[in-house]
């Protein structure tokens, strides 16, 4: 035992010794890439902070001379203005119901079609499967054109039922491709259990299968809301100028922009801006580590 | 033993019956949305692409490759491609390497405190903070930047050029900065990403293999260079891919962001911008969808091409 500890206590001895040589190296490197995380965390927060602070300013303060001048009162009125006058309140709503509808019906079709991909044998499997993956090599655009007169061909343009739809369906292969894979991991034998004893396949998935995949239904979940929440370029082709009170925040927010400059209301853009910001930023701040989880969860895989 | 009730064969049939049933059951729906609404107008595009489609004919005429002949005479196209060219070389390697110091900073960069590699001090603050632009819609992130880049001197980044005496710069009227302005946005939205996705990458590695060689002498550029980046290089290639793929995109931030959407005189202007301008504003949709079909091609030989030039030997660990 005695003849054990020895070569411990010779190997310990340079370690001390080499502590504060690698302490200085750690003094100014350290100071240094302090400097740098300290710069970047105020280029990302400072801009946003700068949009919520001009909301407060009055009209000649943001278009005069001191961009970088505290506001010099808190004024909300222009708060109200964005939320009423500039409709984004109903914006807002109108992309709670849209996105809250197509990411439950993407997360419910995609399920049960990874589902059966991942567990099920049958003639025609992989060809389905890779017809799915398929889609995430495409770029959207290429479809852009066909997409709008197949929507039009349904009747289906400027109403929601058609932006559910589409979102729905391009958020298929992510989520097929993502579950799939998810659902192989899970252990066959609890399924097969709840089989033998007389569960049918659809009582089986919804009861057995989906409770033991949450992990991977929540990651996507986030992903999709997200996703769909910052969509930009589907609503612009698929809603139209002529049905203004159906469209979507990041619509709204692109067109207050375009308008504040003929109507001079900046105050009133940036607190539609923070408007936008905020509900961000909350549902950030309570769930951050399943968002980055959520989002980072496909590049890993 | 159950199948003892029905008689063998009958209950093997109808038990193969139902499993059938369900599997025609849970793919149907999903199947035709997507073949409808995805795969059906992907295929549409390349033969629409083939003809002079304006909207207003019931018939498009096919005029064969004609477009694509139109196209390498389209000195807006040619600029369009040169962007992406720009930005599928600049984008990603200025994204990944701020991403690569943070991350590396982040998870070991706090020193060999007791012969333990660790973080720096707030790491996690830093990576809960640049990770927040990722979830702003791009819309948002672009009118937000048209004030910070306002070319007198009420924009924020021109007052605080004015503040140290400096005057202002058309960030995104110069021709010559108005692209870059645009990209360094991208970067401001996607560093914190590639943080936390290099972060885990870094994670899985196992410490002792740091410990081991700081303890054999290996300094701080050894760590990062001999180390760290060959065991994260899968994760590295994976986000190369992801941001060449966003190179091809753009769209929203131009759309919203550039001055007079994609100039001045057209130095910001990106394919996709490009293709939705002349399918919804001239409707020319035969001429859209070639583009379409060129920027499907553009993308998919990056994605090829990227695969096989980073591809390296796997290091298990």
């Amino acid at each position: 035992m005695a003849t054990r500890t020895e070569p411990v206590r010779v190997a310990k001895t340079p370690r001390v010794t080499a502590g504060p040589r690698q302490r200085s190296g750690v003094g100014v490197f350290g100071a240094l890439s302090h400097v740098a995380l300290v710069v970047w965390a105020i280029l990302v927060i400072g801009p946003i902070l700068w949009t919520f602070l001009a909301s407060f300013k009055t009209n000649a303060e943001i278009v005069g001379d001191a961009p970088l001048a505290l506001p010099s009162g808190y004024d909300w009125s222009s708060w109200g203005r964005a939320w009423s006058k500039a409709h984004l309140g109903r914006y807002m709503l109108n992309t709670v119901f849209v996105v809250g509808v197509s990411t439950f019906f993407t997360m419910l079709f995609g399920s049960m079609a990874a589902y059966v991909l991942a567990r099920y044998r049958f003639w025609g499997n992989r060809a389905i499967y890779f017809l799915f993956v398929s889609g995430l090599a495409f770029p959207v655009f290429l479809a852009l054109v066909p997409l709008f007169f197949v929507v039009k061909g349904f009747g289906l343009t400027d109403t929601y039922t058609g932006v559910i739809l589409v979102y729905v369906a391009y958020s298929l292969p992510f989520t097929v491709f993502f579950l799939t894979a998810f659902f192989k991991t899970l252990p066959t034998s609890v399924g097969e259990a709840a089989m033998m004893d007389g569960c049918s396949h659809t009582r089986t998935f919804f009861q057995i299968m989906m409770p033991m995949a949450k992990p991977g239904l929540i990651s996507i979940t986030i992903f999709n809301i997200l996703g769909q929440w910052n969509q930009y370029l589907l609503p612009i082709v698929l809603l139209s100028g002529n049905v203004e009170d159906k469209w979507l925040i990041t619509q709204g927010i692109a067109n207050i922009n375009t308008n504040a400059g003929y109507e001079a209301d900046w105050p009133g853009l940036f607190a539609a801006l923070s408007m936008a910001i905020l509900p961000m930023l909350i549902v950030y701040i309570i769930f951050q580590r399943q968002i980055q989880s959520g989002l980072t969860a496909g590049a890993v895989k | 033993m159950r199948r003892g009730d029905v008689g063998p064969a009958g209950g093997l049939l109808s038990a193969k019956m139902r499993t059938y049933g369900f599997i025609v059951s849970f793919l149907a729906i999903p199947l035709a949305l997507y073949v409808v609404f995805v795969i059906s107008p992907y295929i549409q595009a390349f033969y629409i692409s083939l003809t002079n489609w304006k909207g207003i004919s019931a018939n498009p005429r096919y005029i064969g490759f004609e477009n694509f002949g139109r196209l390498l005479d389209d000195e807006v196209f040619w600029a369009a491609v040169r962007h992406h060219g720009l930005l599928l070389l600049a984008m990603p390697l200025i994204t990944i390497a701020i991403a690569l110091f943070f991350s590396f900073l982040l998870n070991l960069g706090g020193g060999t405190g007791g012969g333990r590699l660790t973080g720096v001090w707030g790491a996690r603050f830093y990576r809960v903070v640049y990770f927040f632009p990722q979830v702003l819609a791009v819309a948002v992130v672009g009118v937000l930047f048209q004030a910070i880049y306002r070319p007198d001197g009420t924009g924020v980044l021109n007052g605080l050029l004015a503040a140290v005496g400096l005057g202002p710069v058309g960030w995104l009227t110069d021709t010559g900065l108005a692209l870059w302005a645009i990209m360094a946005v991208v970067v401001w939205q996607s560093v914190g990403f590639y943080v936390v996705l290099f972060s885990a990458g870094m994670s899985a590695i196992p410490r002792d293999v740091f410990e081991a060689a700081a303890l054999d002498g290996a300094g701080r550029f050894r760590l990062f260079f001999s180390i760290t980046l060959p065991l994260i290089w899968d994760t590295i290639q994976v986000g190369w891919v992801y941001l060449g793929i966003a190179a091809f995109d753009c769209f929203a931030l131009v759309q919203v962001l550039s001055v007079d959407r994609g100039g001045p005189d057209n130095a910001t202007t990106v394919l996709p911008l490009e293709i939705w301008r002349t399918a919804f504003t001239f409707s020319k949709f035969g001429y859209a969808s070639a583009m379409g079909v060129a920027l499907f091609f553009l993308t998919i030989t990056f994605a090829a091409l990227s695969l096989r030039v980073t591809r390296r030997e796997r290091i298990e660990f």
